[in-house]
């Protein structure tokens, strides 16, 4: 559910520069507003819809009398509003410099530092816990954080952690959502990274070999800014993904016996509003707060980044 | 950072070489370890668990144990979250199938007003993390009154415009457009043009899709978990957060009596993830060609 959000890679974007002919080549007609009649209706009913409720609801009450910014100001003024999203705040910090920096690291490391056989394999390891997304990664490290069975306890304690509880104190969980976020997602960024270097022409490589560079300085100098499109992709897209925190904090309290604060994270805060008292114009304004971060990074990949193409001119 | 001079040189690379083995042995590791881990737990008793060498193997007669353990957890109640899971994950998909092709064939191949804007809106919101419409998806089932429904898991499961968004890229740059215009010159209608010629050169594509779809719904963890109060209904993502309530090593006290310890709930976890495992191992090479297939080509 978090960063990569595994099923999200960045498509065949920067895909093919526009080689289309100029006009007479669309139909124009009916027929295309029927294609798309099933999917408009999806997109109207759980894309702009639930976002118009929601909207809604962020400024009504529950009688639905208009409110302006009331609802805003009590979710903010909250006490738990500034703790969930300042954890937040130092969850993102970590995950994408981690995320940022090594994955294009490593990316690197497998273009020009292995033999392509070994490459292929190590992406393959690296991948496969994706598979393991959501639910079923939180528990396998809940397993792995758990000094008593877990296969690197000696390493837990080594670092000073004798119980589960200790290793699930508050101040480590932002660390621990890191890691779970990383072992699930930063595998199919690795790829993705990769297929950016491999598409750096060889002439290109070799002419920078052929001045004299490195391995590392080729990769500093060349691959990395020349890939720097689509690292900023992955960093946009982690962050939006970051924000959304959910099913980590939420399991880790289950298998706490509730030790973990119930409200860590801002879409559990948004949740506690709705299930726990009730209060669905409150959770609407902490959801509209996150909706509005992911429409900002959405935009801003779509107009600035130029990996994405609308218009075919 | 390397110097030219040959003996410096030599070291250097060395060096090199070493941080090269460090990174990549080190991340080894840390992405295959813990999943040995978890194919060996169910093989183990609680004390083995905790007593032996992690790594080491216990016994089948404990995966038989284990496994048994699990069937008879709540009457069955696996297979019914499996089997939940799967209405959930392909009903979606065939949906997600059924209106994500045409509308991606139009997007790239037809005109009509609010092409553009219905392309933005839906690069937009695929962009968007899916979590984040979450909350409000759930007030608005709340207000039709669909919650606990099949249909408040399968229909917002079965708007996936990252669909749309790669059909419509494959599309665009894979079907000539002089071929849909002879095909019109020859009489075909506007139906026949999508049938005959592009949903059979559409086949990559919707593999690609029902992959991603399938995968994203089978994992996905937050909606069904807000929408379905009845323990009977929930696929087996929740139903995982169940068991997890259930086992004594994290809830001593809701464990007791109950059959399920580590062993029984890392079996469930590797049954869980099993579809989805077995897509991702099937399907590596096509996958990583197909998300790169855009900049690969050319």
């Amino acid at each position: 559910m978090t960063a990569v959000d595994a099923g999200r890679p960045p498509a065949p974007a920067e895909a093919e520069p526009a080689r289309r002919r100029a006009p007479s080549r669309r139909r124009a007609g009916p027929a295309g507003y029927l294609f798309v009649s099933g999917y408009a209706v999806l997109l109207l009913a759980f894309g702009v819809f639930p976002t118009v409720y929601a909207v809604y609801l962020a400024f009504t009450n529950d009688r639905g009398q208009f409110t302006g910014p009331n609802q805003f100001v009590k979710v903010v003024q909250d006490y738990r509003f500034g703790p969930s999203f300042a954890n937040i705040a130092i969850y993102l910090a970590m995950w994408l410099f981690l995320v940022v920096v090594l994955t294009v690291l490593v990316a690197v490391l497998l273009r020009s530092g292995v033999r392509p056989g070994l490459s292929a394999v190590l992406r393959f390891a690296y991948y496969i816990p994706g598979a393991l997304a959501g639910v079923a990664g939180v528990l396998v490290w809940l397993f792995l954080l758990n000094p008593t069975v877990s296969p690197v306890g000696p390493l837990l304690r080594w670092f000073g952690f004798e119980t589960f509880s200790q290793v699930i104190a508050p101040a480590d969980l932002p660390v621990i959502f890191v890691l779970i976020a990383f072992w699930t997602g930063a595998g199919g960024w690795i790829v993705v990274m990769y297929g950016a270097l491999n598409n750096i022409p060889d002439e290109v490589l070799e002419a920078a070999k052929i001045d004299g560079a490195g391995m590392w300085q080729s990769a500093w100098h060349i691959q990395i800014p020349m890939i720097r499109k689509w690292i900023a992709y992955m960093a946009i897209l982690a962050f939006a993904g970051g924000t959304q925190l959910f099913v980590e904090p939420q399991l880790l309290r289950t298998a706490s016996l509730g030790r973990i604060d119930p409200t860590w994270s801002p879409n559990q805060l948004a949740y506690v509003y709705a299930f726990q008292h009730g209060d669905f114009n409150g959770a609407a304004a902490i959801s509209l707060v996150l909706l509005v971060l992911g429409l900002l990074c959405a935009g801003l990949l779509v107009t600035r980044s130029g990996l994405f193409k609308t218009e075919d001119k | 950072m390397t110097n030219p001079s040959s003996r410096t040189g030599a070291a250097a690379r060395l060096a090199s070489t070493s941080v090269v083995v460090l990174i990549l042995g080190a991340l080894f590791i840390f992405f295959v370890l813990p999943a040995v881990w978890l194919v060996l737990a169910p093989s183990k008793t609680t004390s083995e668990l905790v007593q032996d060498f992690p790594l080491s193997f216990g016994s089948f007669d404990q995966i038989g144990a284990a496994w048994s353990h699990l069937v008879s957890f709540q009457d069955g109640v696996l297979f019914r979250w499996l089997a939940n899971s799967a209405i959930y994950s392909l009903g979606s998909l065939v949906l997600t199938l059924a209106v994500s092709v045409p509308a991606g064939y139009a997007l790239a191949l037809t005109e009509f007003r609010g092409r553009r804007l219905l392309l933005a809106v839906t690069l937009v919101v695929m962009i968007m993390p899916s979590a984040t419409l979450v909350l409000p998806i759930f007030l608005e089932l709340n207000l039709l009154g669909l919650i606990g429904t099949m249909w408040s898991i399968i229909l917002p499961f079965s708007f996936y415009p990252f669909g749309v968004y790669l059909v419509y890229i494959y599309f665009a740059s894979t079907l000539p457009r002089d071929l849909l215009a002879a095909a019109r010159i020859d009489g075909c209608t506007e139906w026949q043009v999508f049938r005959r010629i592009a949903m059979p050169l559409a086949r990559p594509v919707i593999g690609l899709v029902a992959f991603f779809s399938f995968v994203g719904n089978w994992n996905n963890f937050f909606l069904p978990y807000l929408v379905l109060p009845n323990t009977e209904q929930f696929p087996i993502q929740v139903g995982l957060n169940q068991l997890l309530g259930s086992t004594p090593s994290f809830n001593p006290v809701a464990g007791a009596g109950l059959n399920i310890t580590s062993s029984e709930l890392s079996l469930a976890i590797i049954i869980a993830i099993l579809p989805v495992l077995v897509l991702f191992l099937f399907s590596q090479r096509t996958l990583v060609s197909g998300m790169l297939a855009g900049s690969t080509k050319e």
